[in-house]
């Protein structure tokens, strides 16, 4: 009876929409998880086939650390300013999010395309995945990952149309959390990444 | 000592062995029918023998759970079913401490049973251990080619294709390797089989304790000719072996580079071939094809869980053919 | 323009083949015929292909299971037909390049295209029922996992006509799949329909999870779970955390395959034993995948049919769990005879044997359920009675097997192939079976023919021992699997036994179709009225047969494990509740239907190499997605007053049905 009169206390538009942000959230959580062990799944390959170089280039001879330090900074700042365009959504600042939103798109975009320069230098020098079982785990870990924060970004341009054409409403706010955690989510691999495949690899 | 072993349990094994098939209902019928044609019921070696008394035992505990669930069942339906409403019936009734206690202890104790078993068993019958014997061992160098068997003698430096032949009673210490896909060697007669696999080299130790002509087979898909992928495995007197031996040597067929390069192409259901002498260090040769580019070819191969290749070996360790026990004990 | 695809792909030299697909498109045009001259379309694409009304996503998941059961059964009888025959000089009448097929699809199909969508529909039509709920928790996504799942069925079925399917078995075979062994389209096929189907069951899993922690109905705490709810927890939590390795091993397995890279190549560093890692690290969770439901299956059936609560709850549902866990740590027991060191064998081979306590347990509870009670003899019942006496043979076998020692003589056998017969024909399809001809009536509306069914069972029962114990000597007898012809005369009799077990088992499945057709026939007899033809104890029995698009006009409120008998018990059950509220439903939508169409071209296009396909369909898929993600508008609420208004129609209907039911009664 009393869930029941609780149901009826509160409108049952603003129960029902908060029910489904709930369900979503915890089903997105879910799915991150999900993907972590995708994710997982690839740093063991890595870890069992990366020494198989093959005769060809070690991670010592190819990764250049200050141009991956950077990359890395642009997916962390990146992180940072999503941040901001959540505080802002709590104060309902549509302009600010939008803006931060911005922010955010081009931190990601520099990302990958600083990605995508590496992939296109290793494979010029004839480093390209063909080459050796470690080129083939990291091109694959690397770029599964380059692949997430991709989608990430065409998301991210589908909010930014959402946030102009319908505002702030419930789902939309709903949609920004998700990719919040989406967003966040990458970037911890991405921690893994770098420690595990770039720094490691050149100690 | 393991040989010592194995001939004081034949002796009491059929005695023993006639208690547990009384025991084993269902599964004595089987076990006292069809024995002869069984390679895996009337194994021909000391492995092939410990593996048959394993799977016995196993199946004789194993029982202990079984039965009472094909009695309880034929029971609990003819007394509770509907229509006798002079059973009890008591709805309610789901959970009873001592019962719920009894079916999880009894698995239990059994599961740690078999696990002594396992740890033992797998020791024990580890394919890589060499088998003591009184004799010293025949090392054998099995190629897995598309689809035939090749077998490499080393010290006789001569080379078989589809046919096995050695002596009974003496060791053999099987390096295995394919210059192809993985397939599995296996004569089920002696016992174990063991995968053979591109790059790798993994080990098998059988014995045949009595001559007698055996089959050995392929028993991982290879593709086409993968049916057809099976041989005659001879185990000779000792005089029958050397009179095999002197018959491979007049052939006129030399396994060398060049014959090795046409060998290898694939072929369905390939005659038997005698090679009077081989390449040197052909076996070695062929791992190399693979993985060259990890230094020089010295452990045998052990995969762990996530398949490790064990790598080139520090020199010192480099005996591959008599591995340290310090070594043997890494995964 | 079209890749690699010509017309050459079509096998037109193979009868047997063509036979096949000639059959199959006729069926097909016969049945698109008949919608189309009975102006059913319309209705077609309302009710169902656009549905997302779990109960109807669930029945077509299970028309693609039986369809697939049929095909996946044809591939049995051309085996055990070839090697019944095939000995010594005669080839049979299955040339290797056709019969290496066989074996692939055959798994495949059974695994993937049979048992998933089987559970899965069943899954969908019960749980949120049973958890008294009224939809899951993402009916949309419910929707896409369904399309996807046809998606990969037809790239099977496409397979068959174009091009051909994988001659690498069903869980592949490295290195032989790679290019350089097996450059056909087979692998590609295999591999994409695989993909496909699986990120469905991924999402399958997330949606499934999220319903049953989050939309239980007031009152059902964890412990108040009826057990096929348990299990199928306990399968979503594998789903989620054993694909995506799956995933992964495809994913590469197609870099090695179209980009040249090396993960399972035998040179340049490729590793062909991780393969096998990575696919039985899903691999065998995924039997417990598949067979986990079937044991809340049985669990419901034998408490129903004894008329008396499950015996030991709390032994079943940590019995559960602790396979679910274990299922993770056993997977290299698929490749003792790798040469792993005796350290590595002996754990995998201990945590293998840990998994038969909890099963052993299970069997005994079963068995106490019926001890003091009043055991009706249904179909359902006879299913679960023939799993009982035959699961525990396959689980002794499969023991056996976990001794390594053991296994290095009956690996890659036919004893290995009966073993897992043993546990999924009687462990999966059997309880599949039972949950078929129990819920039936709930999903339908009217009962299946019992006298049928029972002839069926007979078939299936008889006919899986003649078909598997000979394959059980024969792996003693040191016969591999997958052999397209052999050479031991010996082994032929055993052969024609189990080719004799499988026409049986045809028997029975042409029963089970006769079955269909007779029901049908005879459905107004055999009507439920009341939504509660068996004397349920759990909610899905609350609710109509088959039920309103809602479920439940009110949630309900469980205070037991039995939620309906302790309802009947305090004669709560079967009453119109006073008042009624507004229920949202959500709409229908086409998109899922039409990622499963674009999911389908672009494993096609991948398979044929017809690169614009590929990009014009993965582009489609995005573009699709997108559209739904920005909409808002996803639901339609029925007004209070109408559903009151069908609930008194129900009502109405059901009262002369209902049997009398004493309060604190319960039909004996």
């Amino acid at each position: 009876m009393t869930a029941q009169a609780l149901r009826h206390a509160v409108p049952l538009e603003v129960a029902e929409n908060h029910h489904a942000v709930e369900l979503q959230t915890f089903g997105f959580w879910i799915y991150l998880m999900s993907d972590l062990v995708l994710f997982a799944t690839l740093f063991a390959t890595f870890g069992v086939i990366g020494p198989n170089t093959a005769g060809g280039p070690t991670g010592k001879e190819l990764f250049d650390l200050p141009y991956l330090f950077g990359e890395t900074l642009f997916l962390l700042f990146s992180s940072g300013t999503y941040g901001m365009a959540v505080l802002a959504l709590h104060d309902d600042k549509r302009g600010q999010v939008l803006l931060w939103l911005g922010i955010t798109f081009l931190l990601g975009l520099g990302f990958v395309s600083m990605e995508i320069n590496e992939f296109h230098g290793l494979i010029a020098a004839g480093h390209g995945p063909q080459r050796s079982g470690f080129l083939s785990a990291f091109f694959t870990l690397v770029g599964t990952h380059g692949a997430h924060v991709t989608s990430g970004l065409i998301w991210m341009a589908v909010m930014i149309g959402q946030v102009l054409t319908k505002g702030l409403t419930t789902p939309v706010r709903s949609r920004l959390m998700r990719l919040s955690m989406f967003w966040h989510f990458l970037d911890i691999v991405w921690i893994g990444v770098f420690s595990l495949v770039y720094l490691m690899g050149v100690v | 000592m393991i040989n010592g072993h194995f001939q004081r349990r034949h002796q009491v094994k059929n005695t023993l062995q006639r208690i547990r098939n009384g025991l084993g209902g269902l599964g004595a019928a089987v076990f006292m029918t069809g024995c002869r044609q069984m390679p895996l019921l009337d194994p021909k070696g000391p492995i092939g023998e410990a593996q048959r008394h394993l799977i016995i035992t196993t199946f004789a505990l194993m029982l202990i759970v079984v039965v009472p669930v094909f009695v309880l069942v034929f029971w609990f339906t003819r007394k509770y079913r509907a229509s006798n409403s002079k059973a009890t019936y008591a709805p309610q009734w789901a959970y009873s401490a001592p019962i719920d206690s009894v079916i999880w202890l009894v698995p239990v104790v059994i599961v740690i049973a078999l696990s002594y078993f396992t740890w033992t068993g797998t020791f024990r019958l580890d394919p890589y251990k060499p088998i003591a014997a009184a004799h010293e061992p025949l090392p054998i160098e099995v190629v897995s080619l598309d689809w035939k068997w090749l077998f490499i003698y080393p010290e006789q430096n001569i080379a078989v294709v589809n046919q096995l032949v050695f002596p009974a009673n003496v060791p053999l210490r099987f390096k295995l390797t394919s210059d192809s896909v993985m397939t599995s060697f296996f004569i089920p007669r002696l016992g174990s089989q063991m995968y053979a696999m591109a790059g790798m080299q993994t080990q098998l130790n059988l014995m045949a304790d009595e001559p007698g002509v055996y089959t050995g087979h392929n028993q991982e898909f290879s593709g086409r000719g993968y049916a057809d992928m099976h041989f005659k495995a001879i185990a000779a007197t000792p005089g029958e072996f050397q009179a095999w031996l002197a018959k491979v040597r007049q052939s006129s067929d030399v396994l060398d580079t060049a014959r090795f390069a046409q060998l290898r192409k694939p072929t369905t259901a390939n005659p038997v071939a005698f090679f009077s002498s081989v390449e040197p260090a052909l076996f070695q040769r062929i791992v190399r094809t693979y993985r060259g580019w990890m230094g020089p070819m010295t452990a045998p191969d052990r995969p762990g869980t996530m398949g490790h290749d064990s790598g080139p070996m520090p020199p010192q360790a480099a005996d591959a053919d008599h591995p340290s026990p310090a070594k043997r004990k890494e995964g | 323009m079209f890749g690699k695809l010509t017309l050459a792909a079509i096998p037109y030299d193979q009868p047997i083949v063509m036979g096949a697909v000639g059959g199959a498109l006729l069926l097909a045009l016969i049945i698109l015929g008949l919608i189309t001259y009975y102006r059913q379309w319309p209705y077609l694409w309302r009710e169902w292909l656009t549905s997302l009304d779990h109960k109807k996503i669930g029945i077509m998941y299970i028309i693609l299971a039986l369809i697939m059961l049929l095909r996946g059964f044809s591939d049995a009888i051309l085996m055990r037909s070839q090697q019944a025959l095939a000995v010594g000089a005669s080839q049979g009448y299955l040339p290797p390049q056709h019969f290496d097929q066989i074996f692939g699809a055959h798994g495949t199909i059974m695994i993937v295209f049979m048992a998933m969508p089987f559970l899965t529909g069943l899954m969908n039509i019960i749980v949120p029922q049973q958890i008294g709920a009224r939809d899951v928790a993402f009916p949309f996504l419910n929707a896409v996992s369904l399309w996807l799942s046809v998606a990969g069925a037809l790239l099977v079925m496409v397979s068959l006509g174009v091009g051909e399917f994988s001659r690498t078995g069903w869980s592949g075979i490295a290195p032989l799949f790679e290019t350089q062994y097996n450059p056909g389209t087979g692998v590609d096929y295999w591999m994409w329909a695989f993909q496909v189907a699986g990120i469905g069951s991924t999402l399958t899993g997330i949606n499934f999870l999220v319903t049953i922690l989050k939309l239980r109905a007031p009152g059902m705490t964890l412990m108040r779970m009826p057990l096929f709810v348990w299990t199928a927890l306990t399968t979503n939590v594998l789903m989620i955390l054993a694909f995506p390795p799956l995933t992964v091993a495809f994913a590469l397995l197609a870099l090695d395959r179209y980009l040249g890279m090396h993960f399972f190549t035998n040179a340049l560093g490729g590793n062909m034993m991780m393969w096998n890692n990575l696919f039985w690290i899903w691999g065998h969770p995924e039997v417990y995948i598949v067979i986990l439901p079937a044991f809340g299956i049985f669990s419901e059936v034998v408490a129903t049919f004894s008329g008396k609560r499950l015996f030991g709850y709390e032994s079943l549902v940590y019995a559960t769990a602790a396979i679910m866990i274990l299922s993770f740590t056993v997977w290299l027991h698929h490749f003792f005879t790798m040469g792993n060191s005796p350290g590595v064998n002996t754990f995998f081979g201990i945590t293998t044997m840990m998994i038969a306590i909890p099963t052993g347990v299970k069997v005994y509870d079963w068995l106490f359920t019926m001890y003091r009670g009043r055991i009706r003899f249904t179909t359902p019942m006879y299913w679960t009675l023939g799993f009982l006496t035959t699961f525990v043979i396959g689980g002794m076998t499969g023991v056996l097997m976990a001794l390594p020692p053991a296994d290095y003589v009956v690996h890659n056998s036919l004893f290995l192939i009966a073993h897992f017969h043993n546990m999924l024909i009687p462990g999966a399809v059997f309880g599949y079976f039972a949950g078929y001809a129990y819920w039936f009536p709930k999903a339908v509306g009217f009962r299946l023919d019992e006298t049928w069914g029972k002839r069926a069972f007979w078939c299936w029962f008889i006919g899986f021992y003649l078909a598997f114990a000979p394959l059980y000597i024969l792996g003693f007898m040191g016969m591999p699997r997958r052999m397209e012809h052999y050479w031991n005369p010996a082994w032929q009799p055993y052969l024609i036994i189990a080719a004799a077990g499988t026409a049986l088992i045809l028997a029975g499945i042409v029963m089970q179709g006769i079955q269909l057709v007779v029901s049908i026939r005879h459905r107004h007899a055999n009507r439920d009225l009341t939504g509660d033809p068996w004397d349920g104890r759990t909610l899905e029995w609350t609710t109509a047969s088959p039920p309103a698009v809602y479920n439940f006009a009110v949630l309900p409120r469980v205070e037991d494990i039995d939620a309906l008998t302790h309802m009947k018990a305090t004669g709560r059950a079967n009453t119109l509740p006073e008042r009624f509220e507004d229920i949202p439903i959500p709409n229908n939508s086409a998109v899922g239907f039409f990622i499963g169409i674009l999911a389908f071209l672009f494993g096609f296009a991948m398979v044929w190499y017809i690169w614009w396909l590929t990009m014009a369909s993965a582009l489609g898929i995005l573009l699709l997605i997108i559209i739904r993600s920005v909409d808002d508008d996803t639901e339609t609420v029925i007004p209070a007053s109408e559903v009151q208004r069908m609930e008194a129609v129900r009502h109405r209907q059901a009262r002369p049905a209902l049997r009398p039911l004493p309060a604190g009664g319960t039909m004996s």
